[in-house]
């Protein structure tokens, strides 16, 4: 302490709190989408530091595909539970229901991209004004080019070549109606400063991130999950791995790593030693180069 | 472990990408998956090495062009420091970006090609670091391996820089020649250059001293918002939420708080992993004072016997962003700390060639992309420093009140 300076994670922290804040301050009716992964639980818990004594002075959204892990979705409710605040559910099967979205078809469907009109219909239905991500800039060449602050007009979409430009600390969340704002409080964050941090603030994760066992199918390079949302193709066999998982999606879509990490010692270990990407296990990014762009530009997370 | 801010800013073709991809290759910190993607565009290219600077290529029409467009944010890690790169554009059309890039750096990278030496580009780049009060500037001569690694042409090429140099405010400049595509004098030392003595680039990233480039004296604590939690535990808690901007607070301090000028005495420091002894910047924690005030966002904590100024008429050096160019007489929101009031731009006083840095006085039209000397009406008093002293409370935008853009970035003198 005596040198006034700060470990590169709580540098982080009091940037992303600094961020948190603002957006209390400058929104009406903010929210933290939450997905049950590690990053949106990173978030909420800079959200508590940001407004330790009081509670969260926000909802959580979770946008539920139907194609969950059963293990998110329980440890969303505990956490939501502890934390005493509201839980928002938008439900991509509800959307599905309604007609406004279709079920994909075909030989690698899935919800993902789904979630962005039920997530875009959430937020006009809850007036949401602002919500809260846990999108970082290391994980995907478009989410490099985000700004804390990011503007979506009023079909929620992002214009990437004409973006606010963002300077020192000084945020503009200035909109018309109807308009509403992404904010990233952990963008300058790493995959592995994620880690070092849930390690060091002994933060609460969901099992799958933990090396266990499962049935698994190898599809696509990757370990894939048995899920009654899959189905079988008739090369392919189901066996027992010791896996598990570096990033949370959906079932049909996250697939694992074989891995022995039990605990978060041995998972920051094994992060650092990493030779591949996080997402390079998710078949949503592997669509085509620029999957993520596009979907972003739609609205998506 | 520290985290070190640098931005870069390079020309077309003078090895930006490639210096970047460079860093990021010989640290580790690229994956297999995207080396091997790499491999594959550089084939479809038909090139016959891995092209390095595709791995900072981002949106699709970036990638189409074969530019950079937009601010990239890149990251790297070594055992010693985490390190955040604000890639960007050097085309004299994206200043507005290499102005936000080194607005929140603690050092710029210049590059400088070692055939063409100092070039128009060159002097814009720093001219850039000087006015947003880059504390660091390290100047790579890159391409010594088609200079066949001259020291004669290094030195020709600082001592040209040094020169330009001297009409600049830059602390700390250094010098260091490198071949970004071979790797000479990036991470490794070059087997090619053994008459310099310095050090590598990285080396020098690793360990050049950031610890003074914080104001630790003048004490400001801009409030965010007021926490006050209302429950039984916390019935009368009230603390004022913020990051601190400058110096040192302890509880037990007198304070002053602006701009209503009542005096209290610092109550407790609290975070959420309990109250602290000291905060200084860039803490973000929660103030509580011995007394009832009426405190709100906008409002900023200092020490008595040292105050910024409070005056609705300031004197800015601004940075125009906006294709629209300032309307006469035109009214903007005006965005410093936490505040936001309304201002005028009263007057232009002169344009900066950034190019040569001669003052313009014939021509006071503003356009995109162009730094301007102007005076400023605000409707309400800011608590304002000047910009060398401390960069967040001497920093602010303007926002377009027809489109909320943000039109301007302003440093005060």
């Amino acid at each position: 302490m005596s040198s006034y300076s700060l470990s590169h994670l709580k540098e982080l922290e009091a940037e992303a709190i600094y961020v948190i804040r603002e957006v209390f301050a400058q929104f009406e009716r903010p929210a933290i989408l939450f997905s049950g992964g590690k990053d949106s639980i990173v978030v909420t818990h800079l959200a508590c530091k940001a407004f330790f004594p009081a509670k969260i002075p926000m909802p959580l959204i979770h946008i539920d595909t139907g194609h969950n892990f059963p293990e998110t979705i329980a440890f969303r409710d505990q956490l939501v539970n502890e934390l005493g605040v509201q839980l928002i559910v938008g439900s991509v099967q509800e959307s599905i229901n309604k007609g406004r979205s279709r079920e994909e078809t075909g030989r690698n469907a899935s919800r993902n991209a789904l979630q962005t009109v039920t997530l875009l219909d959430t937020i006009e239905e809850h007036r949401i004004d602002a919500a809260l991500g846990g999108a970082r800039r290391d994980e995907e060449k478009a989410r490099a080019k985000e700004r804390f602050f990011s503007h979506r007009d009023d079909f929620g979409q992002w214009d990437p070549k004409n973006q606010r430009p963002e300077l020192w600390n000084l945020f503009n969340g200035r909109k018309n109606q109807g308009e509403h704002f992404r904010v990233f409080p952990i963008s300058n964050w790493t995959e592995m400063d994620i880690w070092q941090y849930i390690l060091t603030e002994d933060i609460a994760i969901p099992s799958l991130y933990f090396a266990h066992h499962r049935d698994v199918i190898y599809r696509d390079d990757t370990w894939l999950p048995v899920s009654e949302y899959i189905s079988l193709r008739d090369e392919e066999r189901v066996e027992r791995k010791l896996i598990r998982f570096r990033t949370l999606g959906d079932i049909t879509i996250t697939g694992g790593i074989e891995s022995d990490a039990d605990t978060l010692d041995k998972i920051v270990l094994e992060v650092a030693a990493s030779r591949q990407t996080e997402r390079g296990n998710r078949s949503d990014d592997k669509r085509s180069e620029t999957s993520m762009e596009d979907r972003k530009k739609q609205g998506y997370f | 472990m520290q985290i070190l801010r640098f931005t870069t800013a390079g020309s077309v073709d003078d090895g930006k990408s490639t210096l970047i991809g460079r860093l990021l290759y010989d640290s580790k910190s690229i994956f297999e998956d995207q080396i091997e993607a790499v491999k594959k565009s550089s084939e479809k290219k038909g090139l016959a090495h891995v092209d390095l600077s595709l791995l900072t290529d981002g949106l699709k029409d970036e990638r189409e062009q074969g530019i950079t467009i937009d601010v990239a944010y890149r990251f790297f890690a070594t055992p010693k420091r985490k390190f955040i790169i604000a890639d960007t554009p050097g085309h004299i059309q994206y200043t507005r970006n290499m102005v936000t890039g080194a607005s929140t750096a603690n050092l710029a990278l210049i590059l400088i090609d070692a055939r063409k030496g100092v070039v128009e580009q060159t002097c814009r780049h720093s001219f850039i670091a000087s006015l947003l009060q880059i504390p660091h500037v390290i100047v790579c001569v890159n391409k010594m391996d088609l200079v066949d690694y001259a020291e004669e042409q290094f030195d020709k090429i600082v001592e040209q820089y040094k020169e330009f140099a001297a009409k600049l405010n830059v602390k700390d400049i250094r010098f260091v020649p490198i071949s970004a595509l071979h790797g000479d004098n990036i991470v490794n030392r070059s087997e090619n250059m053994g008459w310099y003595q310095g050090e590598t680039l990285l080396h020098t990233l690793e360990t050049i001293h950031i610890g003074n480039d914080k104001n630790l004296i003048d004490c400001r604590f801009p409030v965010q918002t007021v926490i006050r939690p209302h429950s039984n535990e916390h019935h009368d808690y009230r603390g004022y939420a913020g990051r601190i901007v400058g110096g040192i607070f302890k509880p037990g301090d007198k304070v002053l708080v602006l701009p209503s000028g009542f005096s209290s005495t610092i109550k407790s420091i609290d975070t959420y992993d309990g109250p602290v002894q000291e905060a200084f910047p860039p803490m973000s924690v929660t103030m509580t004072l011995e007394d009832d005030i009426d405190i709100s966002r906008g409002d900023m904590i200092v020490r008595e016997n040292n105050q910024p100024e409070v005056s609705q008429d300031l004197d800015v050096m601004l940075c125009w962003l906006n294709p629209r160019g300032p309307a006469l007489n035109g009214k903007y929101i005006l965005r410093h700390t936490s505040n936001e009031v309304r201002t005028m731009i009263k007057e232009v006083l002169y344009k900066v060639d950034i190019n040569t840095l001669h003052r313009i006085e014939d021509d006071k039209d503003v356009r995109m992309n162009e730094i301007s000397r102007v005076r400023l009406r605000t409707t309400k008093p800011l608590l304002a420093d000047s910009y060398t002293r401390n960069r967040h409370t001497g920093s602010l935008i303007l926002v377009d009140e027809a489109t909320n853009e943000t039109v301007a970035a302003g440093m005060i003198i």
